[in-house]
């Protein structure tokens, strides 16, 4: 539990810095300093520097307000601050924190733009400026996007900077010596006789201080925590079975709970019969929920015999009922009246297709994708004396409070969301179905903490897929590469079926139809990439590195192809068309890496392909062995550039997982529909990668961008078609659908 | 029914069919083995049955009888791990870490047989263990290390008070 639960109301009041940015906006509610969320919860003698630093008895805490979901962001964000407060990991407990939008994420609308994220015009810049006001307004507190170091990278350290400036203002007061004659060093202020206060000691003290309007960030030379790697400060707890995910939330007198959703998505139900679950060993009540029934019980276990014991007469889903017709619809939105974007259309495409000699083309599809995170879906609700606490993994924690007010009808002062750390989520917990229902277990069961957790079937049934989508392209090439390229992607539209979830309007293209496609830096004097929006018809979300992950499939097995058609070496062709030098030098250090050009032994070969995504160029080499027929994964190389690396070997840990992660949905990813419901229902049939499929990964680190960058997902999206290129070039078959295993096999 | 787990005796009063998981989950707050799946495909649920890696997630508790069943809980703690854990942290392994528990259980058991696996052996021993992060690398490369450091010291490599007692009766 957080240790911010245990923390009493404070009897005096604290300085605080407002560290919201929006100066020269002239929104008068933009430009209000925001509360320190961390003021309402104070113990006596404590002190809430900023809302990201908390001394009190437990000691100096920082607030990471991002979900640790195994990218290892409570660590780097903790060391942003810890390296302007001077003082080490070590020392410092690092929360999550309440839900607040004092923690809003800016940077994670920069990416809904219909600018590169490597244009930095004035008009881009302006633009990103200008998303900054809504997403204040929004208040989100989100995790996504792969925008968590970005967004916090300033005021984090600032934040920390400010923290260290009221601490040394109290202990030159109590020491009666000027600020300037102190330094700070490991939690300590330190005296120009050798006076040492701790931070500790000086915490109540420090409670009326303001801190300085402008403060003064140490500059890269002077760090001794950021740019170097990190011990993770959840692993010791991961490797000893200790680490708290949602699940495994205790509560006194807690009861468990299970539930089952009709699987036609979205649908309501007829009826059901609990009478046999009812009399079930352990079941305590049945209650109906949405489109379902829930069972709270004794145990889990008993939770889940007696939900799976209900029985339920499902109404039908009003979307197609097989995959087939989904992918109908895809196919069918290739028209003007579903044109979606345009966002790139260079020289004149239709002239010098028209013109051309030779033209080659093609069509390429993916299919639905589950976030399949190895914890479930499962939240723990306690209503009791007009208050509501919910423990989860979440993405949102500010929407969870919305989600609690809608349904309890609470007031947001008696509602609190504790976030755990979360067993991986690829995007799937940026959703509220399931702290939803764990809180309207909890309005069932008044006084009763319980915790609700789905089975791994439920999970898989419903979640909200990686949308089916399809690519066509054509494209006229000569002798040093392409000359036209018409690109044409449909799908349906994340952002509208994401975001309608959480009641927020999304008006106009939804760039992630045609995202690291169109704004890809490749020089091609004729260039135009179209997307195509499919109607929703299928619950749809993002999942790791969102409209990337097809369209970088789409886009590197097409230059691939339009290499090959002219004997082009596709390294090579790549390296000679990017226009952005550190994308130019992703590939050329994966080119050293890997050997690319020399020779392997028979039946080996190698595929490259290089995304940009979230502002991070990614170069990815996959080199396989055939054998008997069948693909080996031998050995992946990556290269990437994130700017600045806060943590040069997480940076590394992330593209390696996100690597994977591409190559596990490449190979063998495939969720079908058929009789309105989804098929895979359990790992046996959705199938990722083992451990002797797992290529040994070497990553290497660049920093010639322009600034700091997330690294979540952009490991991501090259990993499908470099893995599909080097089947190319080790058999000549070219598959144009995920997953591979539709056409070879794997070991 | 009784139940010996991590070399503690627990009376439990459940259903004889309810999967050991269960058992330890929420009738004894014994949280480090995971439910994933629930029909041993994953294994983030391993433990230990007479020195061999179980899916917990479906083993019957009345099957398990006098066994000793040590989690991962049974292998060191934060301040005291065992080799295989140490290895693990000192490759910085976990990303969300959900499978862990299970992957440190299987691999000390491997290891706990074998103190010098080959890559073809270890493939044999963890590919029954998913990780949906893509952490198997680390993995290797961790149980590499712990092989290496249960050699050195020529000890096993866990503080599981049944391994090491069948060990020495051996």
């Amino acid at each position: 539990m957080s240790k911010l639960g245990t923390i009493t109301r404070r009897t005096f009041l604290f300085g605080s810095v407002a560290i919201a940015g929006g100066v020269g906006f002239g929104y008068y509610k933009y430009k209000q300093p925001i509360d320190n969320p961390l003021k309402n919860d104070l113990a006596d003698g404590g002190s809430a520097l900023t809302p990201y630093v908390l001394i009190d008895q437990n000691g100096i805490s920082i607030i990471a307000p991002r979900a640790e979901m195994g990218q290892g962001v409570q660590t780097t964000l903790a060391a942003l601050v810890a390296e302007e407060l001077d003082v080490t990991l070590e020392q410092v407990n690092v929360l999550h924190g309440p839900a607040s939008s004092a923690y809003l994420n800016t940077a994670v609308l920069e990416e809904v733009l219909p600018f590169s994220s490597i244009d930095t015009g004035a008009m881009a810049n302006g633009a990103r400026k200008f998303v900054h006001v809504p997403a204040k307004f929004l208040g989100l507190q989100i995790t996504g996007g792969s925008s968590s170091i970005a967004d916090a990278y300033e005021k984090m350290r600032v934040a920390g900077a400010a923290a260290r400036t009221i601490l040394i203002k109290a202990a030159a007061q109590k020491l009666g010596v000027a600020e300037s004659s102190l330094k700070t060093e490991n939690g300590m202020v330190i005296g120009a006789a050798g006076q040492v206060l701790s931070y500790l000691e000086l915490a109540s003290t420090s409670a009326t201080i303001e801190a300085d309007s402008e403060l003064v960030l140490k500059p890269q030379s002077e760090w001794k925590i950021l740019g170097k790697s990190q011990n993770r400060i959840d692993i010791p707890a991961k490797s000893t079975g200790t680490a708290e995910y949602g699940i495994d939330v205790d509560l006194p007198n807690m009861m468990y709970a299970s539930i089952r959703v009709n699987p036609n998505l979205g649908a309501p139900i007829n009826s059901f019969n609990s009478g046999k679950a009812e009399g079930m060993q352990g079941v305590k009540k049945v209650l109906a929920i949405d489109n379902g029934a829930a069972v709270i019980a004794t145990n889990t276990w008993y939770a889940f015999k007696a939900v799976n014991a209900i029985e339920f007469d499902w109404a039908q889903a009003s979307y197609p009922r097989d995959t087939a017709a989904h992918l109908k619809a895809v196919e069918d939105s290739f028209t003007s009246e579903h044109q979606d974007s345009q966002f790139r259309k260079d020289g004149d495409v239709d002239a010098a297709l028209e013109t051309a000699d030779e033209v080659i083309s093609a069509e390429y599809r993916v299919p639905y994708l589950p976030h399949a995170p190895l914890e479930p879906m499962n939240a723990t609700a306690w209503l009791r004396d007009g208050k509501l606490d919910v423990w989860a993994g979440t993405q949102i924690p500010t929407q969870a409070v919305k989600e609690a007010i809608k349904i309890t009808g609470l007031d947001e002062s008696n509602i609190k969301i504790h976030t755990t750390l979360i067993g991986g989520s690829f995007g799937r917990r940026l959703e509220m179905d399931y702290i939803i229902q764990a809180i309207k277990v909890a309005v069932g069961m008044p006084d009763t903490p319980v915790k609700l957790t789905w089975t791994r079937e439920e999970d898989m049934t419903h979640d909200n897929y990686r949308p089916i989508g399809m690519a066509r392209f054509q494209a006229v090439v000569g002798d040093k590469g392409p000359i036209a390229i018409d690109l044409q992607l449909a799908c349906g539209s994340v952002n509208t079926s994401q975001m309608g979830r959480i009641d927020i309007p999304m008006a106009g293209p939804d760039i992630s139809i045609v995202q690291a496609a169109w704004d890809q830096p490749y020089a091609v004097e004729n260039f135009r990439v179209t997307g195509y929006r499919t109607k929703n018809i299928f619950p749809i979300s993002s999942w790791r590195s969102v409209g990337a992950s097809q369209n970088g499939f789409f886009h590197e097995s097409m230059m691939d192809e339009i290499a090959h058609s002219k004997g082009l070496d596709p390294m090579q062709m790549r390296i000679d068309l990017i226009t952005h030098e550190p994308s130019r030098k992703v590939l050329m250090a994966v080119a050293e890496m890997s050997d690319w050009g020399t020779t392997l032994p028979e039946g080996h070969a190698r595929g490259v392909a290089f995304s940009l995504s979230f502002g991070v160029p990614a170069a990815e080499v996959i080199e396989i062995a055939i054998i008997d027929g069948k693909v080996k994964i031998l050995k992946a190389f990556a290269a990437v550039d994130v700017g600045t690396a806060m943590d040069p070997n997480n940076v590394k840990s992330q593209v390696m997982g996100g690597l994977n992660f591409g190559l596990a949905a490449a190979m063998t990813g495939d969720i079908n529909i058929k009789d309105g419901q989804v098929q895979e229902t359990n790992f046996h049939q959705y199938r990722s990668m083992r451990f002797y499929q797992a290529p040994a990964v070497e990553v290497r680190v660049l920093e010639n961008g322009d600034r700091v960058r997330g690294i979540g997902e952009p490991g991501t999206p090259p990993a499908a078609p470099a893995l599909a290129n080097a089947i190319f070039a080790a058999t000549g078959k070219r598959i144009r659908e995920l997953p591979l295993s539709k056409h070879i096999d794997f070991i | 029914m009784k139940i010996n787990v991590n070399g503690k005796l627990h009376e439990v009063d459940v259903a004889a069919e309810m999967p050991l998981l269960w058992v330890l989950r929420d009738e004894l707050n014994i949280k480090g083995p995971k439910f994933g799946c629930g029909i041993a495909q994953c294994r983030a649920c391993t433990v230990h049955l007479n020195g061999r890696p179980v899916a917990s997630c479906s083993y019957p508790v009345s099957a398990v009888g006098d066994a000793q069943v040590p989690t991962v809980e049974g292998l060191g703690t934060p301040e005291a791990m065992s080799i295989v854990q140490s290895a693990w942290v000192a490759h910085q392994v976990a990303q969300c870490g959900y499978c862990q528990s299970g992957q440190i259980m299987t691999a000390t058991a491997l290891l706990s047989g074998n103190n010098n696996p080959s890559d073809e052996q270890i493939d044999t021993a963890m590919s029954a263990n998913l990780c949906r992060c893509g952490t198997y690398p680390k993995i290797r490369a961790a149980i590499k290390t712990a092989a290496k450091n249960i050699r050195q010291i020529d000890r096993l490599p866990i503080v599981d008070v049944t391994l090491v007692k069948d060990k020495h009766h051996e």
